[in-house]
């Protein structure tokens, strides 16, 4: 079967979990194609093409720079149906979570979010979904023949695959209540890893006891290239703004490395990283349960141990 | 979509009605352990507080405050949920919502939850339908946009300010890595996250007054969600925490180089 990829872009790149996402496509394709839809020219084009896109739609009208779930699900179903593709594969990120169930309706299919692995075809289209934020799984059986996946972080492995990766000039025509919304400002951190589409996060809590203090995080953060995060507790103080919020209630994050310095380790805080592939926990208190969760820990004052390892890393990467 | 009547003229006084749908779900709270049985099909629901979803609480708050800043309205709370979880309804009215429908059928998944607040909403005039982003025990997040594209009304998630001027909404949302201001026009679904309101705290009168408040439960619509529930899976557990010194970082970017292999 052919399979539609949406390929995000953030700073002129098209997203690494984007990539991922052709990766996944071209496991499931099953020797059907793998389209990617991109909407502008990003630098990082030819990526595509390596990780597994047979075909390129790329769009050129601007109204695609302003995040318009309406407007994306509306190019996305155009896509699919004129390519006669019956899965669309989306990297979970704050615009996809509101194309994905627009588009499965405009499919007149379903849709399964937050999913973590690759589907088993054996007995039907079983997907296995992270739910209670990170505390269990859920295997649904796919019956709709149109689906619409929103996939996590680190579901598939990125490898390069490469196809033809042809371009072509693709022009949707979309309603009148695509870029209806009216903006009026955005503000948007440039040139930051985002956290979702992190490969490393570095995390950090009330125990750095001040945001004055947040270059001990920032600093170690440039120098593994990952993106920053915090606690809830640090959000709620306006230390750190809410996109940076890890947890129950913030971005749940599933990095391959997450640094946790000066977290405690709520229960709410660990359900949010408990798909990390490797987690480090930094605290002074031996008894914090962010240890519990942890993979490597030190037990040690954040202002000592961190410029320390961010020194230690430099020299060794 | 007829345009509802929203300004009364009382008086000297322009007040503004404001007709609200607030969707809650009831999700074991944040500190619940989960765990499964019956061959990990069915969720062990002993010794679990449920709560209003954390998202759908702030939804219900700024609803609330809306309504008191217009003066007059209706709030209606709604739910997708058997009986038991009537003191979670009777909660969101103690907070300050006028009415409650409770759809008498298990929240079976995303498609069917919207199917049951679209079919129960088209034609009642909402200027607002509200509720969290996501509920936090399937977290699918894909309510509002469905009730959206059910309605044919625009929906926009997640948004984390809402102020209303007559008819126009201007909301704050977050986009990847930051937020941007929009604009939209009444009506609109929105998926609600913090720091939209405060959470409330019911007082003793509202909790007193909400058990006089109409509560109606309704048959679930039927809907097709075009896929069935197979079984649960519980993470692997955590190998042990691999402890290093405060004074050897060096062996820690070892381990993290050679045995764990992420830098």
């Amino acid at each position: 079967m052919s399979v539609l990829v949406f390929l995000e872009i953030t700073d002129n790149q098209i997203k690494k979990s984007s990539l991922e996402a052709l990766v996944y496509a071209g496991k499931i394709s099953a020797g059907g194609s793998v389209l990617g839809l991109v909407a502008g020219n990003p630098s990082n084009l030819s990526d595509a093409g390596k990780y597994g896109a047979a075909t390129i739609l790329q769009i050129s009208d601007g109204r695609f720079t302003s995040p318009d779930a309406q407007g994306f699900a509306e190019a996305l179903a155009a896509g699919a149906k004129e390519n006669s593709c019956s899965v669309v594969i989306l990297a979970k990120s704050a615009l996809s979570d509101s194309v994905t169930p627009k588009l499965a309706f405009m499919l007149g299919g379903t849709a399964a979010t937050n999913v973590v692995s690759l589907p088993d075809t054996s007995k039907g289209f079983e997907v296995k979904r992270s739910i209670f934020t990170g505390k269990a799984f859920e295997w649904i059986n796919i019956t709709s023949s149109n689906k619409v996946l929103s996939i996590k972080k680190n579901a598939v492995e990125l490898v390069e695959s490469p196809a033809a990766g042809e371009v072509k000039a693709f022009s949707p025509t979309l309603s009148s209540k695509a870029f209806a919304l009216q903006t009026l400002s955005t503000e948007k951190a440039t040139g930051e890893v985002l956290l979702s589409d992190a490969e490393i996060v570095v995390s950090g809590g009330r125990g750095l006891k001040g945001p004055e203090n947040w270059g001990l995080i920032t600093n170690l953060a440039s120098v593994l290239g990952a993106a920053t995060g915090c606690s809830k507790p640090v959000s709620d103080l306006h230390w750190r703004p809410h996109h940076e919020h890890v947890g129950q209630t913030g971005i749940k994050v599933s990095p391959n490395l997450y640094i946790a310095i000066g977290i405690s380790g709520a229960i709410q805080h660990v359900a949010g990283i408990s798909s990390s592939k490797v987690i480090v926990a930094i605290n002074k208190d031996p008894e914090a349960p962010i240890f519990k969760a942890a993979t490597y820990g030190i037990v040690g004052d954040a202002f000592e141990v961190v410029p320390k390892l961010t020194e230690a890393l430099k020299a060794a990467l | 979509m007829p345009i509802p009547q929203k300004v009364q003229n009382c008086g000297p006084i322009l007040t503004l009605y404001m007709n609200i749908l607030v969707c809650i779900s009831s999700v074991p709270d944040t500190t619940s352990k989960i765990s499964f049985s019956d061959n990990d099909t069915k969720f062990v629901s002993t010794g679990i507080t449920y709560i209003i979803g954390p998202y759908d609480d702030y939804a219900l708050a700024r609803a609330v405050e809306l309504k008191e800043a217009a003066g007059s309205g209706t709030i209606v709370v709604f739910h997708v949920g058997e009986a038991d979880s009537e003191p979670v309804i009777r909660k969101a009215l103690a907070i300050g919502a006028d009415e409650a429908v409770r759809v008498n059928s298990p929240a079976k998944d995303g498609f069917f939850v919207a199917k049951q607040i679209a079919s129960y909403a088209v034609g009642k005039n909402f200027d607002l339908i509200l509720m969290g982003r996501e509920s936090i025990d399937y977290n699918s997040g894909i309510v509002h946009a469905l009730v959206g594209e059910y309605l044919g009304i625009p929906s926009l998630s997640p948004i984390m300010k809402l102020d209303l001027d007559g008819n126009t909404a201007t909301m704050e949302r977050e986009i990847e890595g930051g937020k941007e201001t929009v604009k939209a026009s009444l009506p609109l679904v929105l998926g609600c996250q913090e720091p939209i309101a405060e959470w409330k705290i019911p007082s003793m009168r509202g909790i007193m007054g909400a058990r006089t408040k109409v509560f109606q439960v309704l048959e679930p619509v039927a809907a097709d969600s075009g896929f069935a529930f197979e079984k649960f899976e519980l993470p692997a557990p955590r190998t042990s925490c691999k402890m290093v010194g405060a004074d050897n970082v060096g062996e820690l970017v070892n381990l993290l180089k050679s045995e764990a292999k992420v830098i």
